[in-house]
């Protein structure tokens, strides 16, 4: 939008706003990222991939990798579903259902992961008995998943909702009409509308998931090789001042931030564009 | 493709606490014939249509088509040709595509992908976009996409077609060549077709017959002249047409009007206060130097010249009179009524 | 009802979604805080009370909540000049000021804290200098304030921008037609329709740093009474295995955060008299 002459500021002035506003960011926002990226290599390459190779660094990097595949189809899935239903169809209670979706985002991590702590852990509601029966879910893998899926829990209905309610479902009628089932109308007229909005979704909810600090830490415990995912691998390394490592550990963290970002504008350029993808 | 009958038994459906979208309504549609569902928004018509598609349920009541009762069975399975308001057309799938849909997920004789090829085909060029069929929606002109619901809607070879306000997002002259064009290719396919519209003079144009709704209910139903011609009361007398609106007391046969502005009419109707619709071709009106009304404005219409005139009871739509001359804008002048439909008040 | 809407509503699924929404829902996030509702009160109300009141806890709450609400109010001009300069501006490099506010939603919060105690550690870049003319950031809770305000600038500009673009510029110039100054134009007439959405910012931003962990236990120092947020405080109280201690403070919070986020929406409801929400 270029505004006219009546609500046109003067020159000075609009590129003055807009240079302090490029300074700030740059300061705030992408000085950050060039330090973690700066500290990693300061030390060489070398030291980088000796971080990347030490056995406790891909322990974690495997427990990442198999938390996130866990947590994120749980979540797709429970999202397509929360969409499908907020968005498609009236029901008393619709607006509330929407609030508690939403709801893990006004969570401070650490409760999310407490939460999990007050009902499975050693003096939680069901410790007792998970004890009984040699059940680790706290300090294990089941403890980490749940604090995950808690804290990316809205991430695919929250953006799929919204666009599913523009759509409305005139389309899915017509298709019914037309004499097509439940799923033939999901997989050949919903899916497709809702594709890339979905996979930028699951893209969010991925690197939460991954780079999730607060909930986990609460569940994890901490076991070297065992239980650290990457962001906890990063906290231990600093504490024991391995910086070097520490900052390698979390350069890999910001490239997936950085490729995120990035596919998801891409993602909001195709769906902003259907009419240009073919 | 052949029509079937439907019959519409005092159906009923209501939204919430308010009231009814539809307070009874019976309907009785021939096969092959064309019926307009007309009335103002809110009346219950696409309500009715939605129900007849198994789009919506029915509180009560029942509905028949072909002879079979409706009830329970999905809008999948009721083979209703259904062209949405809005078209909803797949926006992903290019036109072939969106017309191929319905043969494509049949589970059962689903035809062999040559014969839907040729049958899309064929239906793209009975609704002349032959050319199109590469084409996205938001490639197409709304005309275009309207042929292109129709086609998908004709794909599936419905026994009855239902139209929701086809023609409500297209401009003046558009419509005017599509409903004729639809009333062309309806007559030649003979699938008995029910269309909702509140335009009057699209409903009375392609309609065999019309029923006309309001508040739920079906106010009149019959061929467009029996509604012109003996509308069943004020309500769709009001609705058809451009009339006059004048309050009159009938005594002895006689319709004396509010403040005598008008000349008595001898009129068969029930004594007592009426509302009085008056078309402007029954309004004659000739220079009267002592006139109650003001000609105001002259509006050139075809043959006549349209006259509006004030007076102290509003601002009527008239005609000169044809053996006076023609009266000048601003000159006082009387009235007289030819004719009127007359309904208690 | 249920059931007979699933029988009837042409589209089907109703039920198969809202039955796996509703599982979904109730074991992952009603059941758990359920949990979290319940457990402070085998202290009884006395022992909630005291563990709350606790001068450590005080201490540890004054400042999450204070420092989550200075830097949503400091994100409120910053998110706001971010917002205009992306909507009212053509210029190069615009799309990627654009990718870059999001960074602090997409970067984790334990690299988002490293990359800040790096940067304002007294030999970083701009700690450095900054020690040079006597101020200290990392390990104060002036640190805590400025990794706050890092994870809440993407919700002001994010919230305010849509509403900004949607404004246009037609209003202002309606009111410079009506004979207004450029400043009273936009005192008078955008900022008043930019309040909504400023205001939801400022909650926004507010919620996730009362809450935040990962980016602020590394700049903060941690220091007791000092710099010590109240997450913190929790996992201390969970890793000595006082959990009715943890929930309460957690149920504080939460408590706390809920009813700032309703004290908003009053506000926001009074703002625009005669509109539906």
């Amino acid at each position: 939008m270029t505004p006219g002459p009546a609500a046109r500021d003067p020159a000075p002035l609009r590129w003055g706003v807009a240079i302090l506003a490029f300074l700030l960011l740059t300061v705030f926002l992408a000085l950050p990222l060039a330090a973690v990226f700066t500290e990693a290599l300061r030390r060489g390459w070398g030291t980088v991939l000796d971080a990347y190779a030490d056995p406790d660094a891909m322990a974690a990097i495997r427990l990442t990798l198999l938390v996130a595949a866990i947590s994120v189809p749980v979540n797709t899935i429970g999202g397509i579903a929360a969409a499908w239903c907020v968005a498609k169809y009236d029901f008393p209670g619709k607006r509330l259902l929407t609030a508690l979706i939403e709801l893990p985002f006004s969570v401070s991590p650490v409760i999310s992961g407490m939460v999990f702590v007050l009902l499975f852990g050693a003096q939680g509601w069901f410790g007792p008995w998970l004890q009984s029966r040699d059940i680790q879910i706290v300090f294990a893998l089941p403890g980490l998943v749940l604090a995950t899926v808690f804290v990316t829990f809205p991430f695919v209905a929250r953006t799929l909702i919204p666009l599913m309610q523009e759509q409305g479902r005139a389309e899915e009628e017509a298709a019914a009409t037309l004499g097509a089932g439940g799923w033939q109308t999901f997989r050949l007229v919903t899916l497709p509308n809702i594709k890339w909005a979905l996979l930028s979704g699951v893209l969010l909810c991925n690197a939460r998931a991954m780079g999730e600090f607060g909930a986990v830490s609460v569940v994890s415990g901490h076991i070297r090789g065992e239980t650290n995912t990457m962001p906890l691998h990063i906290e231990i390394l600093y504490n024991e001042y391995q910086f070097a490592a520490a900052f390698a550990v979390a350069a890999l963290l910001a490239l997936l931030a950085l490729v995120t970002l990035v596919a998801k504008t891409v993602l909001e350029r195709l769906s902003g564009r259907r009419e240009m993808v073919h | 493709m052949s029509g079937t009958g439907v019959e519409i038994r005092d159906v009923a459906r209501r939204f919430g606490p308010g009231a009814a979208a539809l307070d009874g309504v019976s309907l009785s549609v021939r096969p092959g014939e064309f019926v307009a569902l007309l009335g103002p928004s809110g009346s219950g018509k696409t309500t009715l249509l939605r129900i007849l598609g198994g789009l919506d349920h029915a509180d009560a009541g029942s509905v028949a088509i072909g002879g079979r009762d409706m009830a329970g069975v999905p809008a999948r399975e009721r083979g209703i040709g259904f062209v949405f308001q809005s078209y909803a057309l797949f926006r992903h799938m290019d036109v072939f595509s969106n017309v191929a849909f319905g043969l494509r997920v049949r589970r059962r004789n689903r035809p062999p992908a040559a014969e839907i090829a040729e049958r899309v085909r064929r239906l793209l060029s009975l609704v002349q976009i032959p050319e199109m069929e590469r084409r996205y929606p938001d490639q197409l002109s709304g005309g275009q996409r309207q042929r292109v619901a129709l086609a998908r809607a004709l794909a599936i070879e419905p026994s009855l077609l239902l139209l929701d306000e086809p023609f409500g997002a297209l401009d003046a002259q558009v419509r005017k060549d599509l409903r004729l064009w639809l009333r062309g290719l309806q007559e030649e396919v003979g699938i008995t077709t029910i269309l909702v519209t509140h335009d009057q003079d699209e409903a009375m144009e392609v309609a065999d017959r019309v029923a006309v709704m309001r508040a739920g209910r079906i106010a009149q139903f019959g061929t467009p002249d029996a509604l012109l011609e003996n509308p069943a009361d004020a309500f769709v007398a009001g609705f058809l047409g451009e009339a006059n609106r004048l309050l009159c007391t009938v005594r002895a046969g006689v319709a004396h009007f509010e403040g005598d502005a008008l000349p008595p009419l001898p009129v068969q109707a029930p004594e007592g206060r009426a509302l009085a619709f008056i078309r402007p071709h029954e309004l004659l009106a000739r220079a009267a130097p002592d006139g109650p009304f003001t000609l105001r404005a002259l509006r050139p219409a075809g043959p006549g010249t349209r006259l509006v005139v004030t007076g102290p009871r509003g601002s009527f739509d008239a005609v000169a009179a044809p053996d006076a001359p023609l009266p000048r804008r601003g000159e006082p002048c009387a009235l007289e009524a030819q004719a009127a439909r007359i309904f208690p008040a | 009802m249920t059931t007979a809407r699933a029988h009837r509503d042409p589209l089907p699924g109703f039920g198969l979604s809202l039955g796996v929404t509703l599982a979904w829902l109730s074991l992952i996030v009603l059941v758990p805080l359920s949990a979290l509702a319940l457990r402070p009160w085998e202290l009884g109300v006395s022992g909630v009370i005291r563990a709350l009141s606790d001068a450590r806890v005080l201490a540890a709450l004054r400042l999450s909540f204070g420092s989550a609400l200075l830097s949503a109010l400091a994100n409120l001009p910053l998110g706001l000049l971010v917002a205009w300069v992306l909507v009212r501006m053509r210029f190069p490099g615009r799309r990627l000021l654009d990718a870059m506010v999001d960074l602090p939603f997409a970067l984790p919060t334990a690299v988002a804290g490293l990359a800040l105690t790096a940067l304002f550690a007294p030999n970083g870049w701009l700690g450095a200098p900054l020690k040079e003319i006597g101020v200290a950031v990392a390990y104060t809770p002036f640190g805590v304030f400025v990794a706050m305000m890092f994870v809440g600038l993407p919700f002001a500009v994010r919230t305010v921008e849509p509403v900004l673009r949607d404004l246009g510029t037609e209003a202002e110039e309606a009111a410079a037609t009506l004979g207004a100054g450029r400043a009273q134009a936009l005192v008078r007439v955008v900022l008043p329709a930019l309040a909504p959405a400023l205001l939801t910012g400022f909650g926004l931003a507010f919620a996730r740093a009362v809450g935040e962990y990962g980016s602020v236990i590394f700049i903060a120092g941690n220091r007791p009474m000092v710099s010590e947020i109240a997450p913190l405080l929790i996992v201390q109280r969970l890793e000595a295995f006082d959990y009715a201690g943890a929930a309460a403070i957690g149920l504080a919070m939460l408590a706390v955060s809920f009813l700032a986020l309703l004290l908003l929406g009053l506000v926001q409801a009074w703002l625009r008299p005669g509109r539906r929400g």
